[in-house]
């Protein structure tokens, strides 16, 4: 997973003027520190949408969430949704951290995420088309060619082709985050194998059973039927001439971090889940190796990144993909989810001039804003970064996972002078971004809550260019560290359930529902 | 089915009924000594015996006793067969294999590897019948958990066919202790301590109340008989053997095999033997030269398992 890379405001604000909620239990002496709060305004009163879930956490002696809290996380350990602290030679396991308040999503602030994500997604496939194949948006010159011709996940193997229906990112995973006045900004796209949504589903199962009078009373969206949509999805996306398609989720296998999800996925749906040394390419076509011989394959919901998908196109020494897929895939007989080659659409630099792409292909305004970026290939961006290094953020656009990042208020003058040269002699590497303050929720901090910062990562399926869909729900990342804006689950983050609240005439979760267990 | 996936799934039910029954070797000898405090005859020893890893067992641990040998046979990681190495291994193979398994079942295994992993270091210092009790009663939770909850199909098949095969060859590991090994002079059958030595092995294969049912008194052709050729008791050989030939049959036709497979040939093969073999002719022949034909066998019926199923690369 990406992680937040934005600087945390240091001001604090005075005390502020308390409501007599705030003297009762586990709520009392929380403070908003003068950030927003997803829960409750500057006073500490429940936002409406939140009312039923912090009148039942001030209702609980304190020790009580602690103990659901725990509950929760001993559910989560004994489903082995864990991963092993390799450091620890006696191969000690543990579950991603989970808190137990779960961030409310009012349908008003839902309707505005699920159409700019809409949006954006319809403008993402129309550029992927686009730029392996007429490149109109280049010659418009509203991408510069050099942008894309040097981004590393511009994949020259997939020029000129057309994947089915034209989608080329099947399943995204786009990461969003508020500011202080609690608007939206999109802060990336994730469209190559995008995780964490069996979190959203596993989330939801243990809170259901932990909290059930509350989800009674808030009218919740349900995320149980993502598995169906996602399979009905992969099967829609199938090369044209296949009546009922064999769909297969393809991963790197169990020393995967993400291995429990593909597996989750592929139980789930109800589909094999493959390694590439099951398969094989014979007669232009994928096979897996079962016991009654080989079985011809038709969609792959792969969970390997691109270059390590076939050994004869990319990289040679790759084992973990298959020899001769991309052969396939050029013939029309086989679909990949996600297409090879979407990386591009994701690159930093890429990212600024999506709201110009979304202009440019469907004439329409961006419904959620991008974070203001300057792309120091451009060189009057550049020199601006170059003299503002202290307020910004700088990311490396090659780099992920929280690497290759400068946070500018926070650096120190060396930190800065080293950035600006590798800025200066690698400027297409480069983006820059004002520090944001992110949103904060009340989360469990020993035996009290605290506010710590939080983003949302909500998932869409898009089978059509016209058919997109987007889980009501997503995966709450949080910040665990004091002050820290790290929800990277590598360096102490954890994860929260996410409850989009209906409206009126829209399906709600109910308890009694099959879960997705 | 992924033909990694069978083979995976047969791996982990061998591993996980191999776990169980060095917890049941282990668990009765604990509970023997108990009864037998002037040590007539030294149970350890003949447990390391059987493994047939002696001599990488005297190098590490030198005197078989209590503590070394439950050490090495329970909770040595190092050892290749141990029954933690073993659950470690079944683990392994249920998280490959987790979306063809119940998640029931899987979340079972995952209990069943986190109690014996908690436990391991306060039971290397002082080993207990009573936790070994509960590795037993984890395992038998675990199997009925595996059989209420899948279907069965060829993947439930496969599971089986592993329990089964795994079974046959650890009761005859038990018997061969026992004859071969705790009793080498023909002039103790039938002694105090010998009935309870026969007690203990029956017990070890949970098999004491069936077999004083049948026939009330401890009779060595009696336990021989029961152990090999018992027609359905599910611990006995013959029975675990006409289970996992009915499991092939099953497998084979889900695949949707016509010719008949290697493996097949050899556990008809076995089958037939046992059916027409009589526990006088088991003990005139030599009863540890029988069991280790036996043994034979069921190694060849694996290696032909793995050729038949595990390694395909022609269309269907």
């Amino acid at each position: 997973m990406q992680n937040q890379s934005q600087s945390q405001a240091s001001s604090r604000s005075p005390a502020i003027s308390r409501s007599p909620r705030e003297k009762l239990p586990a709520l009392s002496g929380y403070q908003t520190d003068g950030f927003f709060d997803e829960l409750v305004d500057k006073d500490c009163v429940a936002r409406p949408d939140a009312q039923a879930l912090v009148d039942l956490i001030i209702s609980l002696p304190p020790k009580e969430l602690l103990r659901r809290q725990d509950a929760i996380e001993r559910a989560l350990f004994k489903m082995g949704i864990t991963f092993t602290v390799y450091s620890d030679s006696s191969g000690t396991e543990k579950i991603m951290p989970f808190d137990v308040v779960p961030r409310i999503v009012s349908s008003l602030l839902w309707k505005h995420i699920d159409a700019g994500l809409k949006q954006r997604i319809r403008a993402l496939n129309r550029f992927l088309c686009d730029v392996y194949n007429e490149r109109e948006i280049v010659q418009e010159g509203i991408v510069p060619a050099e942008l894309i011709d040097s981004c590393p996940a511009y994949l020259k193997q997939c020029v000129g082709l057309k994947p089915f229906n034209d989608v080329w990112c099947h399943i995204t995973g786009t990461d969003l985050v508020r500011d202080n006045s609690g608007a939206v900004y999109v802060l990336e796209d994730n469209l190559r194998c995008p995780s964490g949504v069996s979190y959203v589903l596993q989330n939801r199962h243990v809170m259901k059973r932990n909290f059930p009078q509350v989800f009674r009373a808030s009218q919740i969206r349900p995320v149980s039927d993502y598995t169906s949509r996602l399979y009905g999805m992969l099967r829609e996306v199938a090369p044209p001439h296949v009546d009922d398609p064999t769909v297969v989720v393809l991963t790197p296998g169990v020393y995967n971090s993400a291995y429990y999800e593909h597996s989750f996925l592929a139980q789930q749906m109800g589909v094999q889940l493959v390694e590439g040394r099951d398969l094989i390419v014979k007669n232009d076509h994928v096979y897996m190796r079962t016991t009654r011989g080989l079985k011809r394959v038709d969609v792959i919901y792969r969970r390997i990144d691109d270059a390590f998908l076939d050994p004869k196109v990319f990289r040679s020494d790759s084992v973990l993909g298959v020899a001769g897929l991309m052969n396939v895939y050029r013939l029309g007989n086989i679909t990949l989810a996600n297409a090879p080659g979407t990386g591009v659409a994701d690159d930093k630099v890429i990212y600024a001039y999506v709201p110009d792409m979304i202009r440019y292909y469907l004439d329409e305004e961006p419904i959620l804003a991008s974070v203001k970026t300057y792309v120091c290939h451009d060189e009057e961006d550049r020199e601006y970064v170059l003299s503002h290094l202290d307020e910004l953020v700088v990311k490396a656009a090659g780099e992920s996972g929280g690497y290759g990042i400068l946070i500018g208020p926070h650096a120190t003058d060396e930190q800065r002078q080293e950035f600006a040269k590798a800025i200066r002699s690698n400027p297409r590497n480069y983006i820059a971004q004002p520090t944001l303050q992110l949103s904060r929720m009340p989360t469990v901090v020993g035996d009290h809550l605290e506010g710590r910062h939080v983003d949302l990562r909500p998932y869409i399926l898009c089978s059509r260019p016209d058919d997109v869909w987007v889980l009501p729900g997503g995966l709450t990342r949080v910040a665990l560290k004091k002050g820290s804006l790290v929800v990277n689950s590598s360096q102490g983050g954890g994860s929260k359930d996410t409850w989009v609240i209906a409206e009126a005439g829209q399906p709600i979760a109910s308890i009694d529902s099959p879960s997705t267990h | 089915m992924l033909s990694r996936v069978a083979e995976s799934i047969y791996w982990m039910s061998r591993q996980a009924e191999r776990a169980e029954n060095l917890a049941r070797f282990i668990e009765v000898t604990l509970y023997m000594i108990l009864d037998q405090p002037e040590f007539v005859v030294d149970p350890w020893e003949p447990l390391v015996k059987v493994t047939g890893d002696n001599e990488w067992f005297t190098e590490k641990y030198g005197v078989a006793d209590r503590d070394n040998v439950v050490k090495f046979l329970a909770f040595d990681t190092e050892y290749h067969s141990s029954m933690l190495t073993c659950l470690i291994a079944a683990r392994e193979n249920a998280r490959g294999v987790r979306e063809t398994i119940s998640t029931e079942s899987f979340e079972e295994l995952n209990e069943f590897y986190h109690f014996v992993q908690d436990n391991a270091e306060a039971q290397i210092k002082d080993p207990t019948a009573e936790f070994f009790e509960q590795v037993r009663l984890h395992a038998l939770t675990w199997t009925g958990v595996l059989d209420s909850t899948m279907a069965h199909d060829a993947a439930w098949h496969f599971i089986n066919l592993g329990r089964l095969l795994e079974r046959a060859d650890k009761t005859s590991r038990i018997l061969d202790v026992k004859y071969f090994s705790l009793l080498p002079s023909l002039e103790d059958v039938g002694t105090a301590v010998d009935d309870l030595q026969w007690s203990t092995l029956l017990l070890a294969v949970s098999g004491f109340e069936a077999y004083r049912r049948e026939h009330h008194l401890a009779d060595v052709k009696k336990i021989v008989e029961f152990f090999l050729f018992h027609k359905s008791f599910p611990r006995s050989i013959l029975s675990c053997i006409r289970g996992a030939d009915g499991s092939l049959a099953q497998i084979d036709s889900d695949c949707g095999g016509d010719r008949t497979t290697e493996v097949q040939k050899q556990i008809q093969s076995l089958l037939h033997r046992l059916s027409n073999t009589s526990v006088e002719e088991v003990i005139a022949g030599g009863m540890h030269q029988f069991i280790d034909r036996l043994q034979i066998q069921l190694n060849e019926i694996g290696v032909s398992l793995g050729q038949d199923y595990f390694h395909s690369t022609q269309p269907a």
